[in-house]
C-alpha cells in the first residue's frame, strides 16, 4: 500500500503536442482516486506515466517514498486493468494471472495458492483452463482483475476497464471494482470518461481537461460547487443549464428581466458585468404564479424518463431544461412559474469560465 | 515506455543498416559494373565505384544490342515486357472482378462448382503443368505472339478470392439502396462496387504487375523469336557460359533496366503494394 | 459465404464468370489433365506410336537415382532457404518494429528485393560469385577456399540458397513486420508490467502470438522455393554441375524439355501437383484453426 505524489507532471510528445500541462496532486494510501474528462484530455497519458509506460517529460511521480520516473513498469510494484483487458490470447486464465508471477521468481505453490486465492474472490474458479477467446466479456473483465490481484500490489490502475462491456453488466461490475478495492485497501487510480463512474467510485475525484486539472476534491463537492463552467456542465445529468447574464447588485444576476439571487457571488463585482449562470435541471423548482423570486418558463415540451421527467423551454427567452418529479402535471406547452435555491446558482466568469464564488 | 531502449535501438540500426547493405550490394555490384568496360570486369579489378562507361553501356544496351548471340536492343525487350505485364495485370483484373461479381451477388445453380473450379487452381503456378500448356498454346497457334505471353498467365484464382473477399464486406444495405434508388446489377456493379473496389483494384494491378514483368519459364519456352523476347529472358541469353563472351557491362546494364520498373512501383506505391500483397496471400 | 442481398439470373452471371472459366478450363484444366494422361502414356524411341502402360512411368521415374537426388535436393534447398530467410526476415521485422526514427525508410530499404525477378536475383549472386571474375568469389579464394560453383556441386548449392534467401527476405519481412503490428500494444504493455524483460517477452508473448504468420509463411516459402527459383537455378547453374542443384521443378523442365521423354516429364509434373494440393489443404486446415484461436 502507498501513496501516489505527482508533481508538476508534464507530457510533451516528440511533435511538440502537450498532453498533460503540469499536474500536481496526491492520492493517500488506500484512496480511490478518479480521473475524469472528455476524450483527449490527457488523463490516460496521465495514468500511463504513473503506470511507467510513458515517460515523463517533466515534473516527478512517486510511489510510496520513491521518486518513480526512472524505473520501468515491472519494477514499480504497480498492476493494471485495460480497455480491452490485454489478456494473452494464447495462454489459459491460469497462466493469464500466473506469467507476472512467473516472471519474478515466485515459488509454485505460492503462484497455485495467489491464483486459487484470486479465482475464487472473483468467482472464475471454474474458468482457469479456458482461453480468453472463450470467455464472456465479463469474465475476461474478471481475469483482467485477477491477473491485478494475484501481484499483490502497491497501486491498481484502470484504464476505463468497464467501456467494453454492456450498461447493465457495467453497473455490477463498478461495484464489484469498488467492493474489491476496499477489501484489499489498495490505492487505486481509475480513468474513465463516464461521470457516473467518476462519482460513485471515487474519493477523489480529479476533473480534467486540455491537459489540466480542472478540479480535485470529493465527488460531492465537485458537484455542489464546480469549479469551472466546464466541471459544472460535466459533471451531472442531464447537464446544467448555462445562460449569460449580467451582474445586478452584490449576489444579484439579472436574465433578461428576470432577477435570481446568487448566494456563493463574490460581492465585488461591478454591476452589468457579463456573466454566465448555471443552474442544474434538478434544482429547480416549481413555484405558484407571482411568488416571491419566481422565474417564468415557457414549456415547449416534456421528455418522459419514467422516475422523472424533463421540461424543454424558453427561460427568459433562452433554451432551459427542468427536471421534475412525475406527479407534476404540466400542460405539454405554456408559462409556468419556477424558483431556484440561492446557494444552488453558480455563476462563471463570461471569458475564463471560472466560479466567481465567495473567496 | 520506461526502459532503458539506448542500447536496443543502438543495436536495432546496425542490424537494420546491415540488413541494408546485404540487401543492396548486389544491387549496387551490379549498377557499378554497369558502368565500366568489358576488360576491367573480366580481369576481375572491378571497383567499389562508378566507372566512365555508364552512358555508352545504356546507350548500345537500349539501342543497339549486345554484339553476341542476343542483337535484339533491349528497349524492344523492354516493351515486350511492359506488354505482357500490362496485359497479365489488367486482363485478371477484368475476369476476376467479373467473375467475383457473379459468384458474390448472384444465386444461380452451380454457383459453388464455378467457384471451386476456379480456387482450386490457387495455388497450382505454370511450372507444374509447363509442358502440356506450352502444347495447348502452340495448337492455338499462339507461340511468339502477346497473347500466348499472356493469356495463359491470367487463368488464377487470386484475383477472384481478393475481390470476393472485398464484395463480401461491402454491406447488404448499400445493394439494398441502390436497389430502392432503380439501379440494376449493372448500374450497380458501376457506380457503387467498381468505386469502393478502386483502392483493391490498384493494389491488385501493383502485385500482379511485378508478377507479371517477372516471368521467366513461360516466356522462355514460348518466344522463339527475338523480336518476342521479355528482357528477364534477354539477358539469359546475354550471359554465356564462357566468361570471355559474355559482354558483362551491357548483361549488367540489362539486369539494372530489367530491375528498374518493378522496382520503381514498389518503392512509388509502396503502400498499394503491401495492401496488395498481404491482402492477395491471406 | 453468402449476401443475403442479391440478384437472380442465369445467363448474365454466366456470362460474368464465362471469360474466367473458359480460360481456367483451356490453360489449367486440359494442361493438366494432359500431364496426368501423358504420364500413362509411353511413346517409343521414334515417336512413331504410342502405348498406354499404366503406371510404368511412375515405376521407371522412382527407380532412377537422378528423381532421388531431385528430391533430396529439393529438400536440402527448401530447408535452407526457409530457415535462412525466415530467420533473417523475423530478426530485421523485429528491429524495425521498435519506434525507431526512420524505421520506414529501413521498411522501404527493405522490401524492395520483393520486385527484383527471381532470375535477375540469380544474375546478380552469379555475378558477384563468379569463380574467375566475381567480387566475392575472390574474396573467398583468397581466404585459401577453392570457391568454384561450375565444379563443386555444394559450392552450387550455396549459391543458389544464398540467392533464392536473398530474394525471399523482403517478402518475409513484410509479413513479419505486418503481423508484429497486429499484436494489439496494450497486451505487449501488459506483460511488460507483469515483469518479462524483453528476451523473455519476445519469445512468451510476441513469438506465439506470430505463430499464424510464421506458419503460413513456411507454407508459402515452400512453395516459392519449389517453383519461382525455378529462374534463379535456371541463371546460376542451370541444374548442374552433375544435377547437383536440380531441383524436382528444374527436372521437370529438363527432362520434358528435348521432348525426349514427355511421359516421364509428366509423371513427375504429376507428382509435383500432388504435392501442392497436399500444401494447399495444409493451410487450408490451418486458416480453420487459426479462426477458433
Amino acid at each position: 500500500m502507498a501513496q501516489v505524489t505527482l508533481t508538476h507532471v508534464k507530457k510533451v510528445y516528440a511533435g511538440g503536442v502537450e498532453a498533460v500541462k503540469g499536474v500536481s496532486f496526491d492520492i493517500p494510501d488506500g484512496g480511490f482516486c478518479v480521473l475524469v474528462g472528455p476524450s483527449g484530455c490527457g488523463k490516460s497519458t496521465l495514468l500511463r506515466m504513473v503506470a511507467g509506460l510513458e515517460t515523463i517529460s517533466a515534473g516527478e511521480v512517486s510511489i510510496g517514498e520513491r521518486v518513480v520516473n526512472a524505473i520501468g513498469p515491472a519494477d514499480r510494484d504497480i498492476a493494471m486493468v485495460f480497455q480491452n483487458y490485454a489478456l494473452y490470447p494464447h495462454m489459459s486464465v491460469y497462466d493469464n494471472m500466473a506469467y507476472g508471477l512467473r516472471n519474478r521468481g515466485t515459488p509454485k505453490d505460492e503462484i497455485d495458492r495467489r491464483v486459487k486465492e484470486a479465482a475464487r474472490i472473483l468467482a472464475i474458479e471454474g474458468l482457469l483452463e479456458r482461453r480468453p477467446k472463450q470467455l464472456s466479456g465479463g469474465q475476461r473483465q474478471r481475469v483482467a482483475m485477477g491477473r491485478a490481484i494475484v501481484r499483490k500490489p502497491q497501486v491498481f490502475l484502470f484504464d476505463e476497464p468497464l467501456s467494453n462491456l454492456d450498461a447493465k453488466l457495467r453497473v455490477q461490475m463498478r461495484v464489484e471494482i469498488k467492493k474489491l478495492q476496499r477489501a484489499l485497501g489498495v490505492t487505486a487510480i481509475y480513468v474513465t470518461h463516464d461521470q457516473v463512474e467518476a462519482m460513485t467510485l471515487s474519493d477523489k475525484l480529479v476533473v480534467m481537461n486540455g491537459g489540466q486539472v480542472e478540479q480535485i476534491g470529493l465527488p460531492a463537492d465537485v458537484y455542489k460547487k464546480p469549479a469551472s463552467k466546464f466541471v459544472a456542465t460535466f459533471i451531472g445529468s442531464p447537464p446544467m443549464n448555462i445562460l449569460p447574464g449580467t451582474i445586478d447588485g452584490p449576489g444579484i444576476v439579472a436574465l433578461g428581466d428576470a432577477i435570481l439571487e446568487a448566494r456563493d457571488l463574490r460581492q465585488d463585482l461591478p454591476a452589468q458585468t457579463a456573466v454566465e449562470v448555471g443552474l442544474r435541471p434538478e434544482d429547480v423548482e416549481i413555484a405558484s404564479e407571482g411568488e416571491a423570486g419566481s422565474l417564468p418558463f415557457d414549456v415547449e415540451f416534456i421528455e418522459e424518463l419514467g422516475a422523472t421527467q424533463l421540461f424543454h423551454g424558453q427561460l427568459a427567452g433562452l433554451p432551459f431544461v427542468m427536471q421534475a418529479a412525475t406527479d407534476v402535471v404540466a400542460a405539454q406547452a405554456g408559462r409556468i412559474w419556477i424558483t431556484i435555491d440561492p446557494d444552488r446558482v453558480h455563476v462563471f466568469d463570461s471569458k475564463t469560465g471560472a466560479r466567481l464564488g465567495r473567496v | 515506455m520506461v526502459e532503458d531502449r539506448r542500447l536496443g535501438d543502438a543495436i536495432a540500426y546496425v542490424i537494420l543498416s546491415i540488413g541494408v547493405l546485404i540487401v543492396a550490394f548486389p544491387v549496387w555490384l551490379t549498377f557499378v559494373a554497369s558502368s565500366w568496360d568489358n576488360p576491367t570486369i573480366i580481369n576481375g579489378q572491378l571497383p567499389l565505384y562508378p566507372g566512365p562507361y555508364l552512358f555508352d553501356n545504356y546507350y548500345r544496351i537500349l539501342f543497339v544490342g549486345t554484339s553476341g548471340s542476343t542483337r535484339e536492343p533491349v528497349a524492344s525487350m523492354m516493351l515486350n515486357s511492359f506488354v505482357m505485364a500490362l496485359a497479365i495485370a489488367l486482363g485478371k483484373i477484368v475476369i476476376s472482378v467479373l467473375s467475383a461479381y457473379a459468384v458474390v451477388y448472384y444465386r444461380f445453380p452451380f454457383r459453388m462448382t464455378a467457384f471451386w473450379i476456379i480456387f482450386v487452381t490457387l495455388m497450382l503456378p505454370v511450372e507444374v503443368r509447363i509442358f502440356p500448356t506450352f502444347k495447348v498454346v502452340s495448337d492455338l497457334n499462339m507461340l511468339d505472339t502477346y497473347q500466348g505471353l499472356a493469356v495463359p498467365l491470367i487463368a488464377s484464382a487470386t484475383g477472384t478470392l481478393l475481390f470476393r473477399q472485398f464484395f463480401m464486406t461491402i454491406p447488404d444495405e448499400l445493394l439494398e439502396a441502390s436497389r430502392i434508388d432503380g439501379a440494376g446489377p449493372f448500374r450497380f456493379f458501376k457506380d457503387t462496387v467498381i468505386p469502393l473496389s478502386i483502392t483493391t483494384i490498384a493494389a491488385l494491378f501493383v502485385i500482379q504487375f511485378i508478377y507479371g514483368w517477372n516471368q521467366y519459364l513461360w516466356p522462355l519456352l514460348i518466344t522463339t523469336k527475338d523480336s518476342m523476347q521479355t528482357i528477364v529472358i534477354g539477358i539469359r541469353k546475354m550471359i554465356v557460359t564462357s566468361d570471355a563472351l559474355t559482354e558483362w557491362p551491357l548483361a549488367m546494364a540489362t539486369a539494372m533496366l530489367a530491375m528498374l520498373p518493378p522496382v520503381f512501383v514498389v518503392i512509388v506505391m509502396q503502400r498499394l503494394f503491401v495492401k496488395g500483397l498481404v491482402e492477395t496471400e491471406k | 459465404m453468402q449476401k443475403n442481398a442479391y440478384f437472380s439470373g442465369l445467363t448474365v452471371p454466366a456470362l460474368l464468370l464465362l471469360p474466367q472459366l473458359a480460360i481456367t478450363l483451356v490453360f489449367f484444366y486440359w494442361p493438366a489433365s494432359q500431364a496426368v494422361w501423358q504420364s500413362f502414356l509411353l511413346q517409343d524411341a521414334f515417336g512413331i506410336s504410342t502405348d498406354f502402360v499404366w503406371f510404368e512411368n511412375y515405376v521407371t521415374l522412382f527407380s532412377k537415382p537422378g528423381y532421388y537426388k531431385a528430391f533430396v535436393n529439393t529438400a536440402i534447398f527448401s530447408t535452407f532457404v526457409c530457415i535462412l530467410s525466415l530467420s533473417i526476415a523475423l530478426l530485421f521485422a523485429v528491429m524495425a518494429d521498435r519506434q525507431l526514427r526512420g524505421a520506414e525508410v529501413f521498411t522501404t530499404l527493405l522490401i524492395w528485393p520483393y520486385a527484383v525477378a527471381p532470375a535477375i536475383a540469380g544474375v546478380l549472386w552469379l555475378f558477384m560469385f563468379d569463380p574467375s571474375l566475381g567480387m566475392l568469389a575472390r574474396g573467398l579464394q583468397s581466404l585459401g577456399i577453392a570457391w568454384n560453383p561450375r565444379l563443386d556441386g555444394n559450392h552450387a548449392m550455396a549459391l543458389v540458397i544464398l540467392a533464392a534467401t536473398w530474394k525471399q527476405i523482403s517478402y518475409n519481412f513484410l509479413f513479419f513486420l505486418a503481423g508484429l503490428q497486429s499484436i494489439p500494444k496494450s497486451v505487449i504493455e501488459a506483460a511488460v508490467i507483469d515483469g518479462a524483460r524483453p528476451m523473455r517477452r519476445f519469445w512468451t508473448i510476441v513469438f506465439p502470438l506470430l505463430s499464424p504468420t510464421t506458419f503460413f509463411l513456411l507454407v508459402v516459402n515452400i512453395v516459392y522455393v519449389f517453383f519461382d527459383t525455378f529462374g534463379i537455378i535456371d541463371t546460376v547453374t542451370g541444374g548442374g554441375p552433375s544435377g547437383a542443384t536440380e531441383t524436382l521443378v528444374y527436372k521437370v523442365y529438363s527432362d520434358g524439355k528435348g521432348g525426349s521423354d514427355l511421359g516421364g516429364s509428366a509423371a513427375q509434373s504429376v507428382i509435383l501437383l500432388i504435392m501442392v494440393i497436399a500444401m494447399t489443404a495444409v493451410q487450408f486446415k490451418f486458416i480453420e484453426r487459426k479462426v477458433s484461436y
